[in-house]
């Protein structure tokens, strides 16, 4: 558990088969309404994640999606079922877990440059160390030019960008992402979808990501888990045979439409669409 | 020889009017002209009603009185006194008002414990107070301290509590991530999101200072300007105490630019550059 970051942005060997890295056994969640009712918000999820998967999640509005992600992140406590990360049972925040949230959550206060090395204070880190790491992955992202300016000296997609580095800083294994571009404007959202796939493929990071766009997640993910509402269940696991390489052309293929269209069956079985 | 003398001529370049920065701050105007009205019908109708100088000091008067009082010294050592009172107070309020702010925020139950208690003594007109701290701290100038203090630690203390209460979730759901540990997210994220919001009751805080200082004055005291405008008013010298309360005006302005200059530097950061003014 105790790893210290290595320079190495890439972890996981290419064409070596994925090792299960996350495994999500009989998951759930209840919430209990004001009058005492116990409502099923989500589960039960059984998921077994590989190493330097790319997994993107995608439901309805209130299907319990974010709450899968923050139980994953130890964010929020769960009601029953296990979360095995590398075999070992979590309860509560890990190390080896980066998290992206809806908004990018920058300190105003602090520059570029010191919000990504947020976690490396936090986790009393090697400062030298780290501080080369944070320098190359603001680069990856296309920020090296803007590590000492502050948060709102930035665009919108580009605080979202050092929130991307942030979480990548500590060098965890996994990514978690939660509608990071939900709030950019669909011409920035294209260009960060791009990006995080580059992103994906230079650090060898295993992401779970979760959107509420059914073509954002085809065009991201190797993997699609399509969840139902209320309770949040799998309803469909869609591998997605785009290619590695994938730009934005490829959502006009047959093969993309393919997939959108299996992906709204499910919803609108369900009268989510019209 | 015409075509040269059009060459030679400078650009089009829109030229500023002499006068465009006043359009851009009337207030530069404005400001000093409504002071030189008000000095001009004061001192004209003083000197036509001939109101005698026991009753009230014409704009003239003040302005001797206070160019002696400097010259003497009296009002700059007194000033000094009570300055040195006031900014003591405001100190003493700082720290205990943060620190109380930082435990009251942490827990629901200590904040739900104190706060009548809290209140009651807030809802205390502290005027009311000062002869007791004269009695337990004496003439000198501990009680006017004490009193300063007393009258500042209040919009620092609820300040604190309202700033601290009000973090960001999102940001302690980061540190949270991060397995932060409270500490951690006290020192990180909550003391300086609640940095501005602080600042504002320090704000108000300093001009109370001074406030409490001259009050603790006025009940007792050897020195210091509360004491300076007593003795000038039982000698019926009203232009001496308009002198002085020029003096102690002038104190608070450079006080609250001092504040202002602090927080602007300290807080750059900020969009929440404009503290509500008392």
């Amino acid at each position: 558990m105790d790893r210290m970051p290595t320079m190495s942005l890439r972890r996981s060997e290419p064409g070596a088969p994925p090792a299960a890295l996350i495994e999500l056994d009989n998951l759930q969640k209840h919430y209990r309404t004001r009058s005492g009712d116990r409502v099923q918000a989500l589960g039960p999820i059984d998921l077994t994640i590989g190493t330097g998967e790319f997994i993107t999640v995608v439901g309805p509005s209130g299907c319990g999606k974010s709450t899968l992600l923050k139980m994953l992140a130890g964010l929020i406590p769960r009601t029953s079922g296990t979360i095995r990360v590398n075999g070992q049972a979590i309860d509560g925040p890990q190390r080896d877990i980066g998290v992206v949230f809806q908004s990018p959550v920058l300190l105003p206060w602090k520059t570029t440059f010191e919000n990504v090395m947020l976690p490396a204070t936090v986790l009393k880190l090697d400062r030298t160390q780290t501080s080369a790491r944070a320098m190359q992955l603001l680069q990856m992202v296309g920020l090296g030019d803007f590590a000492h300016r502050y948060p709102n000296e930035l665009s919108g997609g580009m605080q979202q960008r050092v929130a991307i580095a942030r979480a990548l800083v500590h060098d965890p294994a996994v990514l978690l992402m939660d509608e990071p571009f939900g709030a950019l404007d669909a011409m920035t959202r294209e260009t960060m979808n791009v990006e995080i796939r580059r992103i994906w493929r230079e650090s060898g990071k295993t992401v779970l990501f979760v959107t509420h766009s059914i073509p954002e997640a085809v065009f991201l993910g190797s993997r699609v888990l399509v969840l139902s509402s209320r309770p949040g269940c799998i309803a469909d696991v869609v591998d997605v045979d785009l290619g590695a390489e994938r730009d934005l052309d490829v959502m006009t293929s047959d093969r993309f439409g393919i997939y959108t269209r299996r992906i709204r069956q499910h919803f609108q079985a369900k009268g989510f669409i019209e | 020889m015409s075509a040269e003398i059009a060459m030679s001529r400078p650009e089009t370049v829109p030229r500023r009017h002499v006068l465009t920065p006043l359009k851009e701050h009337p207030e530069w105007v404005c400001v000093p002209a409504l002071f030189v009205l008000v000095v001009a019908v004061w001192e004209i109708g003083f000197s036509l009603a001939s109101v005698p100088l026991y009753i009230a000091p014409a704009p003239s008067d003040i302005y001797h009185a206070l160019v002696n009082g400097l010259g003497s010294g009296l009002f700059i050592s007194n000033g000094l006194a009570t300055l040195t009172e006031a900014l003591l107070g405001f100190l003493l309020a700082t720290v205990l008002g943060v620190a109380l702010g930082a435990v009251i925020a942490q827990s629901r139950f200590v904040e739900k414990t104190l706060y009548p208690y809290l209140i009651a003594i807030q809802t205390t007109p502290k005027v009311a107070i000062a002869p007791l701290f004269i009695i337990w701290f004496g003439f000198g100038m501990t009680s006017k301290v004490i009193m300063a203090a007393v009258v500042a630690f209040f919009p620092i203390l609820v300040n604190v509590i309202v700033g601290l209460r009000s973090t960001d979730a999102s940001r302690i759901e980061l540190m949270r991530s991060l397995q932060a540990s409270r500490w951690q997210i006290f020192t990180m994220v909550r003391l300086p999101s609640a940095a501005p919001m602080i600042f504002a009751g320090l704000h108000i805080a300093v001009i109370f200072s001074v406030l409490g200082a001259i009050v603790g004055e006025f009940v007792g005291s050897r020195k210091g300007l509360g004491n300076l405008i007593m003795q000038l008013n039982n000698n019926l010298d009203t232009a001496g105490v308009f002198a002085a309360l020029v003096v102690l005006s002038a104190m608070g302005i450079v006080l609250h630019l001092l504040m202002h200059a602090l927080q602007k530097k300290l807080l750059f950061w900020s969009e929440q550059h404009q503290v509500a003014q008392v």
